[in-house]
């Protein structure tokens, strides 16, 4: 809800880079929304917020499809607010809370439950419902409850929808409420205990692996469940060359189909296990070189849509597990602009494609998030130094967790300021609440 | 001689640091024939088991080893410990090195973890007993010193590995010291029983044991585990004996002198044949004496005073 006695906010010296194109420009922002953009704005007011984007790319918030942020039920690994505090230093307006939470998001009250959270965080906090009750598998849902409370995506993630007939009907039952379903690709009997990508490094390390081909089955089904169907699906965290190529395909052959991959599945691979320790624990796991450039190649090509973060904290102590015992995931949030920026060969609108717009279409936020900085628009804005050079340090994130892959790793491109509904949440690089 | 702080995995030794403990041993096959088969090598140091998987024998075997040297044991298991009460892994390994311990000689069905108890550990040695399929060192340590014992060298040798390579932290240790000290490793499996790529393994393959046993000098047979069978691995024990299993048939296929080798507990009758067991080649209980002398020279290599056993 936009803070009608906020001041001003004059984004002084900077290129507005969104869906139109790129242009040098200030912007002014009153009341919750962008009041003006062009040369040499002036604030007018006395009052007036100035944060400064000499050298930075001004461009919509940046939308994650994917965030675990635990509450409720994990609070000892996150919650929605600090959980939001670290979208917002990560450049995120708006996030995609998964439902594998406890209890799940799978009925209308804990979705409320959720979004009462997120009044007071420090970005957007939307929610995706499960398709199945208690993401069990079994039984559908209801997905019509959650959906006039405005969810706009399902998924049961954490695991696929393992039986094909109730995935039709889910989708099917779902043709009629303009939502979309996410399916975590994953066939159970096939990756049945895998603890690593299956290959020559689970070989060698004596863990048991999880083929990609347990990934690409569920694709390969998804899609021709969406071909029978013609709903939407949308595809999380796709690993491997073979799942790309299967989407591609399908894209081609005009199946309405998104997809997704995670920052880690393009910038580490399953020789990462070595060294067996669990942070570097994910699932879908890490896997080779291979699958790692046509992840890149994805991203490059349009056949995936977006970069979703996966953000899966979790506490120290579960994480000093022996590795078949530790849980999967890592933390993500505050690295995925900085790694996406250094490692993908990319310029930064296309970057911002795959982090913004095209991720805030996919949730149905069009209109609120990722739109084009025009006056009038919502002020959901971040501002991006893609020169800044910095270390990874885990200890000093605003997530409650610690379990990220990328310590003392160089990273070029960071936020500057995020600015959600008009409030600069943070300034500098620093959090404002 | 180098003295590393930890024995993780063979690819610690290397060729060299593999004859450095071997040579170590014949030291201390001598100790263990004296009357009184002990030295004061490690008086004052503290060698504690950690072990988290059940293993009577290679516990034992370290124990003797380290009460040969003279050092002070203690004994760690899950079923007597706070690990039952939800102590996590890393508050267990801190506080039995708070308690001033030299080495930890760690076993765990989770492959890796004697990496991260190494990693944790401040000050002392940590040695790998047996970690998941993984690795099993000390195990590969002894199979090379008992075939050098009777053949004087591996190099050139033709050893075939048979049976459960996939789930055998022990044909992953041994590929790795046959292979460094000169032999050539053949794993002899259904497909099923083998790692899903064997990709940089120095080891050719073969599923055909009556092709490959005339044509070597040991037959090193693998523990088959009977739940194999729940998991699709194998269509039955009968037809892994029939296929795989050293039954007194195949056995007559072996050259006069080929050794035959197993690291325990064999199920006779599955993946060797009692009496093949119990034929004078075979030097399985040979393994299990020279267990606890090269245990002897990996602890003293790892914690010993450095000095050239000036112990005898």
């Amino acid at each position: 809800m936009p803070s009608t006695d906020s001041p001003d906010v004059l984004i002084r010296g900077g290129t507005v880079v969104d869906e139109t194109g790129s242009r040098p420009a200030d912007v002014l922002i009153r009341d919750g929304a962008i009041a003006a953009v062009g040369p040499n704005l002036d604030a007018g007011d006395a009052n007036a917020v100035t944060l400064d984007a000499a050298g930075c790319a001004v461009s919509p918030g940046l939308v994650d499809l994917h965030t675990h942020l635990r509450e409720p039920g994990r609070e000892e690994a996150e919650t929605v607010e600090t959980g939001s505090r670290a979208a917002a230093l990560g450049g995120y307006t708006a996030v995609i809370a998964m439902p594998n939470t406890d209890p799940p998001i799978d009925s209308a009250s804990v979705v409320r439950q959720v979004l009462d959270l997120g009044v007071t965080a420090l970005c957007e906090v939307r929610v995706a419902g499960a398709i199945t009750v208690g993401r069990a598998g079994t039984q559908l849902a209801p997905m019509a409850e959650m959906a006039a409370l405005g969810v706009k995506l399902f998924t049961d993630d954490g695991t696929g929808v393992q039986d094909a007939r109730l995935m039709r009907r889910a989708l099917e039952y779902a043709s009629a409420l303009n939502v979309t379903l996410a399916q975590h690709c994953e066939d159970e009997s096939l990756a049945a205990g895998g603890q690593m990508h299956e290959g020559e490094w689970s070989s060698r390390l004596g863990l048991p692996g999880t083929p990609a081909e347990a990934e690409e089955l569920m694709v390969g089904r998804d899609l021709a469940l969406c071909r029978l169907t013609g709903t939407p699906v949308h595809f999380l965290h796709l690993s491997t060359a073979g799942s790309i190529e299967l989407v591609r395909q399908a894209k081609a052959a005009g199946l309405p189909v998104t997809a997704e991959a995670a920052p880690h599945h393009f910038t580490l691979t399953d020789a990462d296990v070595a060294g067996y320790d669990p942070v570097f624990k994910v699932n879908p796991p890490l896997r080779t070189a291979t699958d790692v450039a046509a992840v890149k190649a994805g991203l490059a090509d349009g056949t995936l849509d977006a970069i979703a973060t996966d953000h899966a904290p979790h506490p120290q102590e579960a994480k000093e597990a022996p590795f078949d015992q530790a849980p999967p995931g890592m933390v993500g949030l505050e690295t995925a602009l900085g790694l996406a920026i250094t490692e993908l060969a990319l310029p930064i609108g296309a970057i911002l494609a795959l982090l913004s717009w095209q991720p805030a279409r996919i949730a149905g936020l069009t209109g609120q998030h990722g739109s084009p900085l025009v006056e009038g628009a919502p002020a959901n804005l971040c501002v991006i130094d893609p020169a800044l050079t910095w270390l990874v340090e885990p200890s000093t994130m605003a997530t409650k967790s610690r379990n990220c892959p990328y310590a003392g790793r160089k990273l070029t491109g960071r936020v500057r300021h995020t600015i959600l509904r008009g409030e600069p949440v943070v300034i500098d690089g620093e959090a404002q609440r | 001689m180098t003295q590393p702080r930890h024995l993780l995995s063979i690819t610690d030794l290397g060729a060299e640091g593999i004859q450095d403990v071997m040579r170590l041993t014949d030291s201390f096959v001598e100790v263990s024939e004296r009357a009184i088969p002990k030295v004061p090598a490690l008086r004052g140091k503290t060698v504690v088991s950690l072990f988290f998987e059940d293993s009577t024998r290679t516990r034992l075997s370290f124990e003797t080893a380290a009460k040969r040297l003279s050092a002070d044991t203690m004994n760690f298991s899950v079923s007597t410990s706070s690990v039952k009460k939800g102590e996590s892994l890393r508050d267990t390994v801190e506080t039995i090195e708070a308690m001033g311990v030299d080495a930890m000689v760690v076993r765990h069905s989770g492959a890796g973890v004697p990496w991260q108890v190494a990693a944790w550990s401040r000050g002392s040695s940590v040695i790998n007993a047996g970690d998941g399929w993984h690795e099993h060192p000390t195990q590969a340590l002894l199979d090379c010193y008992t075939i050098r014992q009777q053949r004087q060298s591996l190099e050139g040798l033709r050893i075939a590995i048979v049976g459960d390579i996939r789930h055998s932290r022990v044909a992953r240790s041994d590929v790795l010291a046959f292979s460094a000290l000169g032999a050539s490793v053949t794993l002899v499996a259904p497909p099923t029983l083998l790692p899903p790529s064997l990709a940089g393994w120095p080891a050719e393959v073969s599923h055909d044991l009556d092709e490959v046993a005339p044509k070597c000098d040991v037959v090193y047979l693998l523990r088959l585990q009977r739940e194999r069978m729940q998991e699709a691995l194998l269509p039955s024990l009968r037809e892994y004996t029939a296929t795989y299993g050293l039954t007194r048939a195949r056995a007559r296929l072996l050259k006069d002198d080929a050794l035959i080798m197993h690291p325990g507990p064999v199920n006779r009758g599955v993946e060797i044949a009692a009496e093949v067991a119990d034929r004078p080649n075979s030097v399985i209980t040979r393994q299990v004496a020279n267990g606890v002398a090269v245990r002897m020279a990996v602890l003293f290599l790892l914690i010993g005073s450095g000095v050239d056993l000036a112990v005898h």
